[in-house]
């Protein structure tokens, strides 16, 4: 599996943090809306939602950017997965737009609070679930011919993409809870915590369970996971992933903020390494490569000199907005 | 064969219903960022409290409305992939580019901006909080910038070179796709549309307080800044209008035909058609309303000057000639009744009644509304307009689906139907209930709940800490009335 570089190398490294910013950063808001109903009604849930109310939009344009990117640089990978998926992706918009309204309507419409809080819940679930068996449907392998979806309207329902799914929603839960102990305090952030814990054993489960699936779903997978020499490069990847893992359940019993938050960032990493190493190189397995997907080389250039120019000041001024509302959301409550 | 086309037409309603809904959001959303930029420009400028606390009345509006457009703007990206996916495939290397930038230097910066605009006003101080302000409105317009550049170059394309495996790749120069020759025209011509339809809305609502207390000074100056609007830009939307309709002629010959209703050539100078309606089966328009030899006039400066009807265009490369007739008249019908408002404001303001002419207020009470009818009619002339083809002249919309099944797209359309219906419903009642309400001194800004450190009230305390005295909210239903625990 040597890695050759090229303009559709750099390309698929560029998605794939694309994918990866977007998993940790709508991750945290998304996990947040699954763990709200354990949330009391009242001055927690509000507090729940004002720690992501000014960053989500930001974090949901990762999204805009993975799917925008791929059909940009790997058009005819866009053109198959979405087809193949296309109940999921629906399911997913959807999901979407119950969650993202709830932000602004839950606070002007207290009497129909309840049931916004409900959408923000339902759609928030619908998504993770909706996300994680996408992945799963493509990592099992999607049918092309002809350029173009030849599978059947249900291919993407089997007991390995319900099984993606939930750990997508056991590991969005770990980042919520996570991201909750580090901006709440006093009680919340003791029930957060005791949700983080919960979540990462979820998580560390679904994950294991979805790596042993991987070595018998594909021969290929199997090879490239246990034979030499690929092994090798394989091999730190479930090694540094069960050291983080031990990490971050230790952080969870002290009494430590922002620790977990960062530590279940480098399991996902992890997670998302190891999908690299299984998947690579191709993007829709097992008949399409990055080569055979990628845009011509001109579209590839105008690209990559906008992102050289703009990724700089986008991740510049975002970590700006998230430095102004930095703190505790409790700390500075009346003023 | 059946299942074939009937998926294809459910898959247009689909595009063409979601696409729509989402276009009402940033119709109003770039206007209104403009306009808060102004607001809160003057603010500092003058240090007048009256333009802050109109800022704060808007923003919470612009709050809800920009919610909206965010995640029906969403599905839109991923409608190319899930319902046209051998366009995708096709036109992706020249297109995809486009919409990536669009990503990259306005999604982002509206986003990341957004936070600070709305619950920064205590953290970050003025100036930083006009920047965001700017930024946010910045952003709106390099969006328009993009999408409309693609919508272009599938209208008039240029530039590209078609590869091996049938896609259309990039020619030498990029420059000559992204402004390709209609692209300058649709600009203009749709940014001025959200700016009048922004300022008819707020006109409209600075109407209905006028109605309700002439004394408002703050409906007063919402409705003066908004007919000084509609006084300056309806006449240049007019003019934008019938410069984009010449270089329609120029590019799309079929579109003008379908819009002017020009069944026939006619060698020696056009009818205008007023009205009349379209008979494709006959080719012909009954019950016309003609001023004979206009359109030559106005399309080619020459009363006489011959022009080309649909006679010499073969059937199927026909677009459906009514629904362009008519919603091309809608929008222009509406262009001149915004131009009449203008006009009436001006001499409303001469002879020193602007506050006081109810009926003047009553007219623009009703115009409020309007600009979204022209946008949503404009695209529909430009879209339909260009059918059969979802690029011009090179791929058919029928050759552009994706290989799904009519019941699945069946299934999708009336989820987005009864989602968007239930969910944008919901978020226009909050947002008329917000218009309602008289803009008064001391406005609240967008607040999060009372406990949220995350608030722009800044200005006014005391109130704001008080649970269930915010008076911008709906009124409180039962349990949780107090939000108490
Ligand atoms: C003339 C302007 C215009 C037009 C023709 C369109 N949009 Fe739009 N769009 C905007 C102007 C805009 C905006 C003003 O920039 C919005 C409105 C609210 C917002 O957040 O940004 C937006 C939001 C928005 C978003 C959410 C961005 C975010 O996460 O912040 C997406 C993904 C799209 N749009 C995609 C599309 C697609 C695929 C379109 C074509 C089919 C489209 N838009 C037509
Ligand atoms: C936001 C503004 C837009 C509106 C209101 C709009 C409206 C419409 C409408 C009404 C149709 C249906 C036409 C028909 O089926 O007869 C349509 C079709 C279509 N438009 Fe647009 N459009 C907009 C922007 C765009 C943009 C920016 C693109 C391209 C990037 C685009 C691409 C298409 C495609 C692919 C179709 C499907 C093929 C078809 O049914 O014609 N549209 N649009
Ligand atoms: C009398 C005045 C007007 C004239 C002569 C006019 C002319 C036109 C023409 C010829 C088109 C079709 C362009 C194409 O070939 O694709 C168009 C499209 C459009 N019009 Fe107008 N228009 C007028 C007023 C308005 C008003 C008042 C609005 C909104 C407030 C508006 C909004 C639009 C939009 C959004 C489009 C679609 C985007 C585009 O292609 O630019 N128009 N207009």
């Amino acid at each position: 599996m040597a890695v050759n570089v090229d303009l559709t190398t750099i390309w698929a490294f560029i998605i794939a943090f694309a994918v990866f910013a977007y998993v940790v950063m709508d991750g945290f808001d998304l996990g947040i809306g699954i763990l709200f109903p354990t949330f009391n009604v009242g001055p927690e849930r509000d507090r729940a939602m004002n720690s992501i109310a000014p960053v989500w939009d930001g974090n949901e344009t990762w999204l805009v950017l993975g799917g925008g990117g791929l059909f940009a640089a790997f058009p005819l990978a866009y053109a198959v997965i979405l087809p193949a998926t296309y109940p999921l992706i629906i399911a997913m918009l959807l999901g979407l737009v119950f969650r993202g309204v709830a932000f602004e309507y839950r606070w002007r419409d207290p009497g129909h609070r309840r049931y916004w809080d409900a959408a923000f819940t339902g759609g928030s679930l619908v998504a993770a679930m909706a996300q994680g068996m996408t992945l799963g449907a493509l990592l099992q392998g999607i049918e092309v011919v002809d350029r173009s979806y030849a599978g059947s309207w249900f291919d993407w329902l089997t007991p390995y993409t319900l099984l993606t799914g939930l750990g997508t929603v056991a590991g969005y839960a770990l980042l919520g809870a996570t991201w909750l102990v580090w901006k709440l305090d006093g009680e919340s952030q003791h029930h957060a915590r005791k949700l983080g814990k919960r979540a990462a054993w979820a998580t560390l489960v679904l994950m294991g369970g979805v790596s042993l699936y991987n070595v018998f779903l594909n021969a290929e997978y199997a090879e490239r996971w246990l034979t030499a020499p690929e092994i090798y490069f394989a091999a730190p990847v479930p090694i540094l992933t069960a050291i983080v893992a031990v990490m971050l359940l230790r952080a969870l019993s002290v009494d430590r903020h922002s620790k977990p938050f960062w530590l279940s960032l480098a399991l996902f990493f992890f997670g998302m390494a190891g999908l690299g190493v299984t998947m690579w190189p191709y993007v829709v397995p097992p008949g399409l490569t990055i080569w055979d997907a990628a845009a011509p080389e001109r579209s590839q250039i105008f690209m990559l000199v906008g992102v050289a120019i703009t990724m700089p000041l986008i991740i510049g001024y975002t970590a700006w907005a998230y430095w102004v509302f930095r703190g505790k959301v409790a700390d500075e409550g009346y003023h | 064969m059946f299942e074939q086309l009937d998926a294809l037409l459910l898959a247009r309603i689909q595009f063409a219903f979601t696409v729509s809904f989402h276009f009402i959001f940033p119709a109003f959303s770039i206007g209104l960022a403009s306009y808060l930029a102004v607001l809160e420009g003057l603010w500092l400028k003058t240090g007048k409290q009256l333009y802050l606390d109109l800022f704060k009345y808007w923003l919470k509006i612009f709050a809800i409305a920009f919610a909206m457009g965010v995640v029906s703007g969403i599905v839109m990206s991923y409608q190319f992939g899930t319902n046209w996916s051998v366009f995708s495939d096709i036109a992706g290397p020249v297109i995809g580019p486009l919409m990536a930038y669009e990503v990259l230097t306005a999604f982002f910066l509206e986003a990341g901006f957004l936070g600070v605009m709305l619950f920064g006003m205590n953290k970050v101080g003025k100036k930083l909080h006009f920047a965001a302000t700017l930024m946010v409105a910045i952003g709106t317009f390099i969006s328009a910038f993009w999408i409309l550049s693609v919508n272009s170059w599938m209208q008039t394309p240029v530039g590209y070179e078609i590869g091996a495996n049938g896609q259309y790749l990039p020619g030498e120069s990029w420059w000559d796709i992204v402004f390709n020759p209609s692209f300058p025209y649709r600009l203009v011509h749709t940014v001025i549309a959200a700016y009048l339809t922004t300022a008819f809305v707020v006109g409209g609502v600075g109407a209905w307080h006028l109605l309700k207390d002439r004394t408002n000074l703050h409906a007063r100056k919402m409705f003066s800044m908004a007919m000084w609007m509609a006084a300056i830009v309806a006449p240049i939307q007019i003019f934008a209008g019938d410069m984009h309709g010449l270089n329609t002629l120029e590019h799309q010959p079929q579109k003008v035909m379908a819009m002017e209703g020009h069944f026939q050539s006619h060698p020696n100078g056009a009818p205008l058609i007023l009205f009349g309606i379209p008979n494709s089966e006959e080719k012909r328009v009954d019950y016309a309303i003609e001023i004979p030899k206009a359109s030559s006039l106005i399309l080619k400066h020459d009363p006489n000057a011959p022009l080309a009807g649909l006679d010499t265009i073969p059937d199927d490369e026909e677009p459906p000639v009514g629904i362009v007739f008519w919603s091309f008249r809608i929008m222009v019908g509406i262009g001149f009744a915004m131009l009449g408002i203008g006009a009436w404001s001006l001499l409303a303001r001469f002879r020193k009644k602007l506050y006081d002419w109810p009926m003047l207020h009553r007219a623009a009470l009703v115009m409020a509304p309007s600009g979204f009818v022209a946008v949503i009619a404009g695209w529909i002339t430009t879209e339909v307009g260009r059918q059969p083809y979802v690029i011009y002249n090179l791929l058919r919309t029928a050759d552009a689906a994706s290989p799904l099944d009519a019941p699945a797209v069946a299934a999708s359309l009336l989820a987005f139907v009864v989602v968007y219906f239930a969910v944008f419903g919901a978020g226009v009642w909050y947002i008329l209930h917000l218009m309602h309400k008289p803009p008064h001194a001391g406005e609240y800004g967008v607040k999060r709940g009372d406990t949220g450190p995350i608030r722009t009230a800044g200005i006014t305390p005391g109130p704001t800490q008080n649970p269930g005295s915010d008076p911008d909210t709906l009124p409180a239903g039962r349990e949780e009335a107090t939000d108490g625990r």
